[in-house]
């Protein structure tokens, strides 16, 4: 499902990523770790195709990143540090201005879907101003999720969520997975990586170091590895 | 067919956004207002300097308050890396450049529809047979604007210094688009033939298309981090 092959991304001297490869297959739920400035999330742009790889290449669901990123774009869902919502518009207008933007046929009958889903229905009508950090980050989840994308990739979906809210978001992750959807994750926490992924990558200044079955690797062996 | 929609929903989005909030509007049209009446008290209405120097107040009007508006509507889409949010969506870059160019010519079109009758009633000048042809080189001028405003406001929005920056690269690049707008007014509104003024339109058309072409093809590039 992705596949990526010697990815380097430079800027100027620095290498972000360094000769990175790795294969997920479809269905597989794999969790993405890394200290800060390891270049997870340069390395999720480039998936997202928000970013251009400097050398190397990247396929997604059979489709290259450089020749056809409008057909990666249509099967992917991202989810960002960022809410990448509109704070003037509601939450339905949000969604609709998502929808249209990819074309999705029966998008009124989705969106109330998805809100209902998030638990955001009753809000339909607010200004995504007027949320809290939470509701903004389920709003995120539906928009992500509009176009029925089969892979999602979700770049630290729990940092600055309450307890509430982040029960709320992995709940929303669980579905989803259930659905044997292929999803990359980047995140901090290693027990959750642990527990509910079934691969585990590590990044390490802009290199792959670990790529392992969750259930052959162990916590403190983990810990070890992300704090060299 | 299906990025003409793209376009129309980035279009809708922006001026629904535009219309909730008005800080684009708004601050253009102040600023259009306060020039042309600061002018008005400098120059005698009606006056042959006034003629002479309404196409230059006129232009100043024009590109200083579309520079605020350029600089503000692409701000608005880096807050909270919104920007990702539209590049994440199945569509092609050149249709996004479309889009936020049409999106800047009907803001930069609405100054100038209220910018214009003031000046015409504060200065005392007589438009009227001169109309479509002043009109044709609002338009074209406009046009040629935005193109290269939508380029460069989108490279300064990505710069920690935007207010700064985009006018720094916009006024440089965008001097020939200004200088056939110019003289263009100038020979229609001091009674120029039609020779004089048909040379500078056909100036500024030629600009408009290099330009709007070129934005077009590097808009790409542009998004790039």
């Amino acid at each position: 499902m992705i596949h990526v092959q010697k990815i380097v991304k430079a800027f100027g001297r620095m290498r972000a990523l360094d000769g990175v490869s790795f294969s997920i297959a479809q269905g597989q739920y794999v969790a993405l770790l890394g200290a800060n400035g390891a270049g997870k999330t340069t390395l999720m742009h480039i998936l997202a195709t928000l970013s251009r790889p400097t050398a190397g290449h990247v396929e997604i669901a059979g489709y290259s990143s450089k020749k056809h990123p409008n057909s990666i774009r249509q099967r992917i869902g991202f989810i960002g540090h960022a809410g990448l919502l509109y704070d003037e518009l509601t939450a339905e207008e949000n969604l609709r201005f998502f929808s249209r933007m990819y074309g999705i046929s029966d998008s009124e009958s989705r969106i109330g879907q998805l809100l209902q889903e998030v638990g955001l229905l009753a809000r339909r009508h607010d200004k995504v101003r007027t949320f809290s950090r939470g509701m903004h980050q389920r709003l995120s989840f539906a928009r992500a999720l509009l176009h029925y994308p089969p892979i999602l990739l979700l770049d630290e979906p729990f940092a600055g969520l309450d307890l509430n809210a982040t029960v709320m978001v992995k709940n929303l992750l669980d579905k989803f997975i259930a659905e044997e959807k292929t999803v990359l994750l980047t995140v901090h926490d290693i027990d959750y990586a642990l527990y509910n992924a079934k691969r585990i990558l590590v990044l390490n200044r802009g290199k792959l170091i670990v790529n392992k079955a969750a259930n052959e690797l162990r916590r403190d062996q983990l810990q070890k590895v992300l704090e060299a | 067919m299906k990025s003409v929609r793209q376009i129309g929903t980035i279009i809708h989005k922006d001026v629904l956004i535009e219309l909730r909030s008005k800080d684009i509007i708004i601050s253009m049209l102040i600023f259009s207002l306060i020039v042309v009446v600061v002018f008005n008290f400098i120059f005698d209405p009606g006056s042959e300097m006034i003629k002479t120097t309404a196409p230059g107040i006129l232009w100043v009007t024009i590109i200083f308050a579309g520079n605020l508006g350029l600089a503000r509507s692409f701000a608005r889409e880096h807050e909270n890396a919104r920007m990702h949010g539209l590049l994440l969506c199945p569509v092609d870059r050149s249709a996004i450049f479309v889009a936020k160019m049409l999106g800047n010519i009907i803001f930069i079109t609405l100054v100038e529809v209220v910018s214009l009758p003031i000046m015409v009633i504060l200065f005392d000048i007589h438009i009227r047979h001169i109309l479509w042809p002043l009109i044709l080189i609002l338009v074209l001028g406009t046009i040629g604007f935005a193109a290269v405003g939508t380029l460069f406001s989108t490279i300064s929005a990505n710069t920690k210094s935007r207010e700064v920056m985009l006018p720094l690269l916009l006024f440089p690049v965008s001097i020939p688009i200004i200088l056939a707008a110019v003289k263009s007014t100038t020979f229609l509104m001091n009674g120029g033939g039609f020779a004089q003024v048909w040379s500078w339109i056909k100036i500024l058309i030629a600009f408009d298309v290099i330009f709007t072409v070129l934005c077009f093809l590097l808009y790409d590039y542009v998004l790039e981090e």
